[in-house]
């Protein structure tokens, strides 16, 4: 179980990007976390990351108060950050440094394999395509086994199809050890094709403005007429969560109201 | 050179039937076609003086040059001056790249020292290197310990701004996933950041090695009693220009060797970075 109790994070420069956010999400759970520019999920995926401190509140997972980077939590970033003097295989060997050379061996193979690039073990990054090259990444964190995986805008730089390649084979990898999965996207598509709960965010400060289940089995057809119900709810919240008017509202926003197009 | 002219890339017709393999051989042209101008120079000069028109005297052709080499070698003189100067380069180079590394990377790295440090470091740099010399010959006399310290000041600047500079221009998001992994220190260290500074590390090696090259002539203009450059200023006092053109022409040589084997050094450790296409397009 991840919480994540009140936490707040304001820069030293005096911008306020995030305020008093909440949530709990239990182990396994995947959930999308979207919202305009400045609404500070990338400060809050950092700051679960360890990366950055939050500024008041708590992140706790499993009894272990987060406030630096940790083994249970990996991250993915929106590029793919390889080592460019290390062969793919090495790249995803990259966590394991701590464990015997074969058994690293062993599981950098199946993690390679795992993601289709076996016969790019010994390539350089360079030689990747967009699309190859988030997958070492995705490969990389997941090969340490965290129980959270963070991912913070992982495929917003890949064309339409390649995107929609990977957000399947997330998935695929998901089901193998089912980490919690905290992805922030600005992609509804994205965001209602993997996640089981949507947290839309709104900005100045950054904050919790609505919740919405997405009760879909898997895997989920993008063109089905109930994909595109819970697709308009959410647009609908990400639309009023930048009506400067609008109240917060952290509880479920009611299906199917205004529909502003 | 005759090799390389010889190739069947310059056979037109054969390069216009087989479109596939041009590349292969361009890479063998190219560096012949950029030998040409000076060997034309060369060939013509050589015949200019052999057929009697110029005498040679002040520019003598390059057979002339060819021979003092040769008698130089045979003497056992050319071993002699090319040891005296090979180890006041490689001593200068040795301390200048030592305390360049350490400097750099302690300014690099912490801030503190950089904003104490650098502005003094700076500030010397502005310095003419050659300036130091009459300095350098009242504390240090006029023997070996002058020449070296000045190499390695001329030395010291490029090393000490390429590893700084290099360290300041590692990608943060580079070290943040090494922050991820819960690098420590001293892995931080071995596993992002050397690899990350090594490229720019070795064009300051170059660089530095080049300079060290440019000094050791000053120094050696300073009073020396053995040393290339003490040859060029041999030869201009007793009017021996082929002996001038042939320290020159041995400068050359080496420089580009030392220069070769530090990118043959550095090679393997650049494979990711070196755009290679087996084509050879460009």
């Amino acid at each position: 179980m991840l919480v994540l109790d009140r936490v707040g994070k304001t820069y030293p420069n005096g911008v306020h990007a995030l305020q008093r956010f909440t949530a709990k999400i239990p182990q396994g759970e995947i959930v999308a976390i979207i919202g305009g520019s400045g609404c500070g999920k990338s400060t809050l995926l950092r700051a679960v990351a360890g990366l950055d401190r939050a500024s008041t509140g708590t992140i706790v997972l499993d009894d272990i108060h987060i406030a630096a980077p940790h083994a249970k939590i990996g991250i993915i970033f929106q590029e793919p950050r390889l080592l460019p003097w290390l062969s793919v295989a090495d790249n995803i060997g990259f966590g394991l440094s701590d464990l015997p050379a074969d058994i690293r061996r062993d599981k950098v193979a199946a993690a390679l394999a795992r993601v289709g690039l076996t016969e790019k073990a010994k390539a350089w990054p360079r030689e990747l395509s967009g699309g190859q090259a988030q997958r070492v990444a995705i490969a990389r964190a997941l090969v340490p086994q965290p129980e959270v995986l963070l991912l913070d805008e992982p495929f917003s730089a890949l064309d339409a199809f390649t995107r929609r390649d990977l957000q399947d084979h997330l998935l695929d990898l998901w089901a193998d050890t089912r980490p919690t999965l905290v992805l922030v996207t600005h992609d509804v598509d994205e965001a209602v094709v993997l996640a089981d709960r949507v947290l839309v965010m709104r900005p100045r400060p950054g904050r919790l403005f609505a919740e919405i289940q997405v009760n879909l089995a898997r895997p989920r057809d993008r063109a089905s007429p109930l994909f595109d119900a819970v697709k308009r709810r959410v647009m609908t919240a990400l639309d009023r969560s930048l009506d400067r008017n609008a109240p917060d509202d952290a509880s479920e926003s009611a299906a199917g109201e205004a529909m502003w197009w | 050179m005759a090799m390389t002219l010889d190739t069947p890339a310059l056979d037109g017709s054969d390069a216009i039937d087989t479109p596939a393999t041009p590349g292969r051989w361009r890479h063998v042209a190219r560096p012949a076609l950029g030998v040409l101008l000076p060997l034309a120079v060369a060939l013509v000069w050589e015949f200019v003086v052999g057929s009697g028109w110029s005498n040679g005297r002040l520019v003598p052709p390059p057979s002339r040059i060819f021979t003092t080499i040769m008698e130089l070698a045979r003497s056992g003189e050319l071993s002699r001056h090319i040891a005296a100067t090979l180890s006041r380069v490689g001593a200068g180079f040795g301390l200048g790249v030592v305390a360049g590394t350490l400097l750099g990377a302690i300014s690099g790295y912490w801030g503190l020292a950089r904003r104490l440090l650098d502005p003094t470091v700076q500030a010397l740099r502005a310095i003419p290197s050659i300036a130091w010399v009459p300095l350098f010959i009242l504390w240090l006399g006029i023997f070996e310990t002058s020449k070296i310290a000045l190499i390695a000041v001329g030395v010291f600047f490029p090393v000490y701004l390429g590893v700084m500079g290099a360290i300041l221009s590692v990608d943060r998001k580079i070290v943040e996933v090494g922050r991820t992994f819960r690098l420590s220190g001293p892995a931080m260290i071995r596993r992002i950041l050397l690899p990350a500074v090594l490229p720019a590390y070795v064009v300051s090696l170059r660089v530095g090695l080049g300079l060290g090259w440019m000094f050791v002539v000053a120094a050696e203009f300073m009073g020396a009693s053995e040393g290339l450059g003490y040859l060029l200023i041999d030869g201009q006092q007793l009017g021996k220009p082929a002996q001038i053109l042939a320290a020159i022409t041995i400068f050359a040589i080496l420089g580009k060797t030392t220069d070769w084997l530090i990118e043959l050094v550095s090679a393997p450790l650049l494979r990711w970075q070196d755009a290679f296409r087996p084509g050879g397009d460009h």
